[in-house]
């Protein structure tokens, strides 16, 4: 029905795999676990179609080490997971950090820790911005708030992740996987850049390309880590993503992102309704965390609220983003359980009484 | 609805809506039946369950038979055992909701056997020509074949729940229908329902036949 509408409907798991494929990705490798198993189950169906590449693992760990094996050949391609599978992918992800390997992945969350529940949570933002897996090592990690922004930072995901050789992550929540909204799916795709270093064979015309994480010299691994940095710092300065709502003349400022910001918004406006000046910043990119919306709504806000559905993760960054100027309060759900836009509004009420009732 | 079996079975793709028609159904029955009963037996899909509107029904007197493991935190494909009342006790009006695709269909073979040989049944397959696997004719016949092989019961109506969520608009519904008539047409299965939120109805009337208003809206995302 493609000439009844612009739009489709989709659950964002699917809008994620649509866009994926759109993006390029001919390769992907997974193992199903709620509340992301659509995104395999999409891929199933429609990668044998187009001459692509499904392939059900017998593991996580598995998963990622065959996406390392196809980054490695310069092809776009893909996993996905939630919360406990991404943590079995660690080591995988910090291997493909030290071979440079551009690679795209997919968290969405549920509650933890441990095997935790199936319901939506914030709780891996740690684990996506700061700890990945063992080394020094960075990630770019991208939060969608609708299904059209699934759709939106997965193509984003790949092109950033091919342009710096690194590890795009889109880390969502079980909402954003599990709703249905109306999506555009008309892209325009940027072709995928040469990859001089891709393990495609010599055709005796130059000399072997290697993909290694392993140095015998300790100088050289340092050499590698400090250029690696130098790109990262590039990436804080150039990459960063955000959305401000009402914040120019703000007192108080909420920070939220994915389902918890669609939460703030509702507060937002009500807390506007009732004359309280209140905005909101909404990271896109939470590595590259947006420090320049805080640095500049510290000068005239008077507190910060992190609105998040783990026990207070991000409330760090905005913390460390605002140079600990004025009170940061955390207002949270977890467990897999949502704030309500009325706790929302409770939480943004005390921080502009300075604190109290 | 003008005339109907005591069980009625909707079956579709995955995210086609089939909850949400199933639940308005049982609406409409019980304007006509004492007894009606909306038996959840979806086994692919843990969230988005019609126990959402479990205080609805008790509200309104229908029944619910539904696994105690939905909307919780227990991943696992169980049928609750209440569901043999389904075909047992011939005073119940029943609308079957069943899991999405082939698989979800899999949990109706257990019930086939009684149900073809009772022959009061309608086995309707919910369409929405504006999700992305089933866009035209073809790939909804793909899935309506998978579906008949996985449950072993033909299927004997079409609904055409084809809609963009909060975006629909009375002329997603029109141009729908040209759609909905072409699976109709190669299928050999007649199109017994347009569904359309009650807020087009108006619009739509007369113009579309079988034209079913959805009193409950679900949820598909939210408002803000």
């Amino acid at each position: 029905m493609s000439n009844m509408a612009d739009k489709v409907l989709m659950k964002g798991n699917e809008a994620i795999a649509e866009a994926a494929i759109l993006a390029g990705c001919r390769h992907y490798f997974g193992y199903p676990i709620t509340p992301q198993t659509e995104i395999a189950a999409y891929m199933a169906k429609k990668m044998p179609k187009i001459g692509g590449c499904f392939l059900q693992a017998e593991s996580e760990i598995a998963a990622i080490n065959m996406v390392y094996g196809v980054a490695a050949t310069g092809k776009r391609v893909m996993t996905s997971s939630s919360s406990p599978g991404i943590a079995l992918k660690s080591e995988g992800l910090s291997y493909l950090a030290g071979a440079d390997l551009p690679a795209f992945i997919v968290n969405v969350q549920r509650g933890g820790p441990g095997l935790g529940g199936i319901q939506p949570s914030q709780s891996d933002y740690f684990q996506a911005t700061r700890a990945g897996g063992h080394g020094d090592f960075r990630m770019i990690v991208l939060a969608p708030a609708s299904v059209q922004e699934m759709a939106d930072l997965t193509v984003k995901g790949f092109a950033l992740a091919d342009k710096y050789r690194m590890t795009a992550m889109v880390l969502a929540d079980g909402t954003m996987g599990q709703m249905m909204e109306p999506v555009s799916l008309d892209f325009d795709i940027e072709p995928a850049p040469a990859k001089p270093w891709a393990t495609v064979g010599t055709k005796l015309e130059r000399e072997h390309n290697i993909v290694n994480s392993l140095f015998l010299k300790p100088e050289e691994l340092e050499k590698f880590n400090f250029d690696r940095y130098e790109r990262y710092k590039y990436i804080e300065e150039n990459e960063a993503m955000y959305e401000e709502y009402l914040v120019d003349d703000a007192d108080v400022v909420v920070a939220a992102f994915g389902i918890a910001a669609r939460v703030a918004r509702s507060a937002v406006n009500e807390a506007r309704k009732q004359g309280i000046k209140v905005g909101m910043i909404r990271p896109i990119t939470l590595w590259p965390f947006p420090k320049a919306p805080f640095e500049k709504a510290v000068k005239h806000a008077k507190a910060f609220v992190s609105v998040e559905l783990s026990m207070g993760q991000m409330i760090e960054d905005v913390r460390l983003a605002t140079s600990c100027k004025v009170p940061v309060t955390l207002c949270n759900r977890a467990g897999g359980m949502i704030p309500s836009p009325e706790q929302v509004l409770e939480a943004v009420k005390k921080a502009a009484n300075g604190g109290a009732e | 609805m003008r005339e109907h079996k005591r069980l009625t079975v909707l079956c579709g793709h995955y995210g086609s809506g089939k909850t949400n028609v199933a639940v308005n159904l049982a609406y409409a029955l019980k304007k006509t039946n004492e007894r009606v009963t909306i038996a959840d037996l979806d086994i692919v899909n843990p969230y988005f369950r019609t126990k959402d509107s479990s205080e609805d029904f008790a509200a309104r007197g229908i029944d619910l038979i539904c696994s105690p493991y939905a909307n919780s935190n227990v991943d696992i494909p169980a049928l609750p055992p209440e569901m043999y009342a389904i075909t047992d006790d011939k005073s119940l009006t029943v609308v079957l909701d069943i899991g999405g695709d082939d698989r979800g269909a899999l949990a109706l073979g257990r019930l086939a056997p009684q149900i073809k040989a009772e022959q009061n049944y309608s086995m309707l397959m919910v369409i929405n020509g504006y999700r992305p696997l089933t866009q035209d004719a073809p790939s909804t016949l793909e899935v309506m074949r998978e579906i008949e092989q996985a449950c072993g019961i033909p299927f004997t109506g079409l609904v055409n729940n084809s809609n963009l969520g909060v975006e629909t608009t009375a002329q997603h519904v029109r141009d729908s229908m040209v759609y909905a008539r072409e699976v109709e047409r190669m299928s050999g299965i007649p199109l017994v329902l347009t569904t359309v939120k009650e807020d087009l109805c108006e619009e739509l009337k007369g113009e579309i036949p079988d034209l079913f208003p959805l009193e409950l809206q679900a949820k598909i995302g939210f408002s803000c």
